[in-house]
């Protein structure tokens, strides 16, 4: 063999080898160009449906249920003859359900004035990765009425309404993920008392929140959050001077759990009291400790993933990649659930009509070899 | 002369290339489970918007697919698996780029079922890792039904499973694989 011709060879090797690598990248650029633009969204820009006190834009998944045990000791300042505030706690206790994608409901009781409420939760607008909304947006809307046996007035040609225990709550949040590990929330804030201390003061108050949430590790983060308002500041209560509400926690999640630890000078755990109700302060020091358990359970499970689905009866035939011994196990499942997921599936992938008549069909296919 | 031939080569392999029928799927379907024995859940999850493109001329094939797109039956695992594990801010996508081994031996325009192997490169969570898939290859008519078993390696994409969960999360995830691709 001539120098030349093993050139020559080289040169052809190289040239194939070349050319075959090119060609699969070219190809997935076809592919790509072929593909519509994918919509990406923001996910996980805070941890839970609550900050700290406050509610953060993001919102349950359809059919989840999140159980939340929210508690506040007495305040740090009170002393050791009340073990710093640990012997005085306000729980509350709450219930959140995701109905869909966009809308949220809960209830809840807090032992702070025995009150009751109901709450909404509104996902307007989405942060889109790209072009689109830079923001995600959410509307929080809560009403609380206060249980508490009603006080004797000392006219009595005076009634104690039912309404002048009820409290209107509305929120805009508007929340952004600035990069994986920090999120800011921006919060403009109603509230409406039926009942004040004065005439002096406006049954409207409004507020701007402000909260962040930084993470330090994969699964912790420091949080704080603070009400600043713009009117109604000089609002006494029950003859109490109020305060702005700031709060810092550091929370963590393990499994299905966000633990959130905090310390606050807000105590109460509706909005209209953290909001435009606070009557201790940080200047001297009337903190409180506090936590929020969070628990999610998938209560309705998405579709696809529905007990009769097959899911179950698929896991045998996931088990063993590429053995030809379970061959005969698949058909046998398959012929038998077959037709029962079809409409189950249907519905939901929506973008696939010509081949999404279900997973075990294609099991069959796959049991094949 | 040889170059002649070499450019004839060339040319003519281009071509091949050109007229070759391509098949495309924009609804493959792919299932992972790294489900172990000591799971309190199943973990896995689906994602029924692969993309793909096979060359039959070439036996070159591409799959594409997005990570955001796959589905979990708990919300908060489909959060877990883009926010921790896949890292789906930051790698969107996973693609494979392979070739058909025993291209000679599958008649597109004939109807049958002809085993395969693939091999090629698959990435994911930023990290491109050599594979060889047995599948088979169906031809109907127009239609071309892929469908594979395979394992995946976390570490081959250095997915991290923190050591807490590390009995309860499988090194390796089996992948299910299946698509039917049209003719272009």
């Amino acid at each position: 063999m001539t120098k030349s011709k093993i050139k020559g060879l080289l040169l052809a090797c190289m040239v194939t080898a070349g050319f075959s690598a090119t060609a699969q990248d070219d190809l997935l650029n076809e592919l790509n160009s072929s593909l519509p633009p994918v919509k990406e969204y923001a996910f996980a820009t805070f941890k839970s449906t609550r900050l700290i006190d406050g509610s953060t834009v993001e919102c349950l998944g359809p059919g989840v249920l999140d159980f939340r045990i929210t508690h506040r000791f007495g305040a740090v300042s009170s002393g050791a003859e009340n073990f710093w505030g640990i012997d005085n706690a306000y729980t509350k206790i709450a219930f959140d359900y995701g109905v869909n994608r966009w809308l949220m409901l809960g209830i809840g009781h807090s032992a702070f004035n025995k009150e009751y409420d109901g709450s909404v939760k509104i996902k307007l607008l989405r942060q889109q990765i790209g072009a689109g909304s830079p923001v995600t947006v959410t509307y929080f809307g809560n009403t609380s009425m206060e249980t508490l046996p009603a006080p004797t007035l000392a006219d009595s040609s005076y009634k104690w309404l039912a309404s002048n225990r009820m409290f209107f709550t509305n929120q805009i949040i508007i929340g952004r993920k600035f990069s994986k590990t920090f999120s800011v929330q921006i919060m403009p804030s109603m509230v409406h008392y039926n009942l004040i201390d004065s005439a002096k003061y406006k049954n409207n108050t409004y507020a701007i929140g402000i909260g962040f949430r930084k993470m330090f590790s994969r699964s912790s983060a420091i949080t704080a959050e603070y009400f600043y308002r713009l009117n109604n500041s000089s609002m006494t209560v029950s003859g109490q001077p109020t305060y702005n509400t700031f709060s810092i926690g550091y929370e963590v999640e393990t499994g299905g759990h966000v633990f959130q630890l905090m310390l606050s000078n807000a105590q109460a755990l509706n909005e209209r009291t953290f909001i435009g109700q606070t009557t201790d302060q940080w200047a001297k020091h009337q903190l409180h400790i506090g936590f929020n358990i969070s628990r999610v359970f998938t209560v309705v499970k998405p579709k696809g993933y529905e007990e009769k689905g097959g899911d179950k009866d698929n896991k045998g035939s996931w088990g063993s990649a590429g053995g030809d011994k379970d061959k005969d196990a698949n058909v046998t499942e398959n012929k038998k659930s077959v037709k029962e997921p079809k409409k189950a599936e249907k519905k939901e992938f929506k973008k696939s009509p010509k081949t999404d008549k279900d997973f075990n069909v294609n099991e069959k296919a796959s049991s094949n070899w | 002369m040889k170059k002649l031939l070499l450019t004839i080569g060339i040319l003519s392999m281009g071509a091949s290339a050109l007229f070759a029928q391509k098949y495309m799927t924009r609804t493959g379907k792919a299932t992972f489970d790294a489900t172990t024995s000591t799971s309190p859940e199943k973990i896995a999850g689906k994602n029924n918007e692969v993309a793909g493109l096979l060359n039959a001329g070439t036996g070159e094939i591409v799959f594409q697919m997005q990570i955001k797109a796959f589905k979990f039956e708990k919300q908060l695992m489909e959060e877990h698996f883009n926010e921790k594990y896949l890292e789906s801010d930051k790698y969107t996508k996973s693609d494979f780029k392979g070739k058909i081994n025993n291209l000679a031996e599958i008649n597109f325009s004939k109807d049958g079922n002809y085993k395969t192997t693939v091999t090629g490169k698959m990435t994911m969570h930023g990290n491109t890792a050599d594979m060889t898939i047995p599948g088979t290859i169906t031809v109907e008519g127009k239609k071309v039904k892929l469908s594979a078993k395979f394992k995946v390696k976390l570490a081959d994409h250095k997915i991290v499973v923190p050591a807490l969960v590390g009995d309860k999360v499988a090194q390796e995830a089996e992948v299910t694989f299946d698509a039917e691709m049209t003719q272009q």
